[in-house]
């Protein structure tokens, strides 16, 4: 079942990144161009996060060789105070031996700097909207362009 | 590196785990396709937020947890409530476009995608732990962190230690985003109720419908505080 599988996540993400890059290149309003670029940004970050993907594998947080709450011989400590030091217990790591396997944290990190960086141009294209939208009253661009050709805007005529 | 190799050489997965994958991808589908076929910006905002938190769930099914969070926040949260108050200081409705001028979008658009399935075949399989991706750098912050950083969080060494300058052209792309709009639209309160005159004539509103809402009293700040 999984040979079949292999590559589904891919063609789903071609067709959502080409949805969104659809809705940018048909839709004639600012606003629904910039959903439309939300979409494809995010349906790439779709991909990334499919490429980092180990089967089997469990989230890129190390575990702890340690339980707590018990102490060397598993008693419990609940009865008094629970100690908890950060980084005084061996992680377990993977590799020979180890039967823990760990998903990529690379394609994680570039993803979570490009969400941020994403909703920063977001804003900034916004703001440009409302700006366009106080000059010409629209934000549709059949209109703007009409009104730089009525208005001389561009001043391309005299 | 080899242990990677051994633990795990064939990809396995559950059913279960593939079942919640197929279904949340064909659920984003029905929310991209839903967002084209809509004319009100309205629910276009609302399903583009959709769309946002659907996706972090599936993040979550993937490993990607930090990123599933952060999708969550920034992504259903944030850009959606900046969406949202630029809809109400601009517009409401998008006005349809007829087919015949979407066909030449519709043929790139098939084009690119054509190209992209096509170079489908040489990715590597979903899950594979012996793909390129997977092999090198990224399994090397895995085994250095423990002893190197010492945090358990890999992803969080890696943003802030190993690629820390990157996380800094971040945060300096941020402040300026912030500094645009502040640019953009001022701190006085009028963004979207301000009457430009270009080159000194008022360009007469014919059709956008909101035209009387822009005199209208707006409760609503601009947008700018959430972003920064």
């Amino acid at each position: 079942m999984s040979d079949w599988f292999a590559q589904y996540n891919y063609i789903v993400v071609i067709i959502l990144m080409m949805t969104g890059l659809y809705i940018v290149f048909s839709s004639r309003n600012l606003i629904k161009k910039l959903a439309g670029l939300s979409v494809f940004q995010t349906s790439l970050f779709l991909l990334y996060i499919t490429i980092g993907k180990v089967s089997g594998g469990q989230p890129p947080i190390l575990l702890e060789d340690k339980s707590y709450g018990k102490d060397g011989g598993g008693q419990s400590l609940l009865s008094g105070p629970v100690e908890v030091a950060a980084g005084d217990a061996a992680f377990i790591l993977p590799g020979p031996g180890s039967d823990v396997l760990y998903s990529n944290p690379l394609p994680h990190v570039l993803i979570l700097t490009a969400i941020v960086v994403g909703v920063a141009t977001l804003s900034i294209g916004l703001a440009l909207t409302v700006r366009i939208r106080e000059v010409y009253h629209t934000i549709e661009e059949d209109e703007i362009e009409a009104a730089d050709f009525v208005y001389n805007l561009e001043g391309t005529a005299d | 590196m080899s242990g990677i190799m051994t633990a795990a050489s064939e990809p396995s997965f559950v059913v279960p785990v593939l079942l919640l994958d197929i279904s949340l991808l064909a659920l984003l589908v029905v929310v991209a396709f839903a967002i084209v076929r809509m004319r009100s910006l309205f629910a276009i905002v609302m399903l583009q937020g959709v769309y946002s938190l659907v996706s972090a769930a599936w993040f979550v099914s993937l490993d990607a947890v930090d990123v599933a969070f952060t999708e969550a926040a920034v992504g259903a949260g944030v850009s959606t409530v900046l969406m949202l108050s630029a809809m109400l200081l601009a517009d409401r409705k998008s006005t349809p476009v007829p087919m015949r001028r979407q066909l030449g979008a519709l043929t790139v658009v098939i084009i690119a995608g054509a190209a992209m399935l096509y170079a489908v075949g040489d990715m590597p399989a979903f899950g594979d732990p012996n793909s390129p991706a997977n092999s090198y750098v990224g399994m090397d912050f895995m085994a250095k962190t423990a002893e190197e950083i010492k945090i358990p969080n890999v992803v969080t060494a890696v943003l802030a230690s190993y690629r820390g300058y990157d996380t800094f052209g971040e945060v300096v792309v941020i402040f300026s985003a912030g500094l645009g709009v502040l640019l953009l639209l001022g701190l006085n309160g009028n963004a979207g109720r301000w009457e430009a005159k270009p080159n000194g004539q008022v360009i007469k509103d014919r059709t956008a419908p909101s035209a009387s809402q822009a005199d209208a009293p707006q409760s609503d700040q601009p947008e700018m505080e959430a972003s920064t």
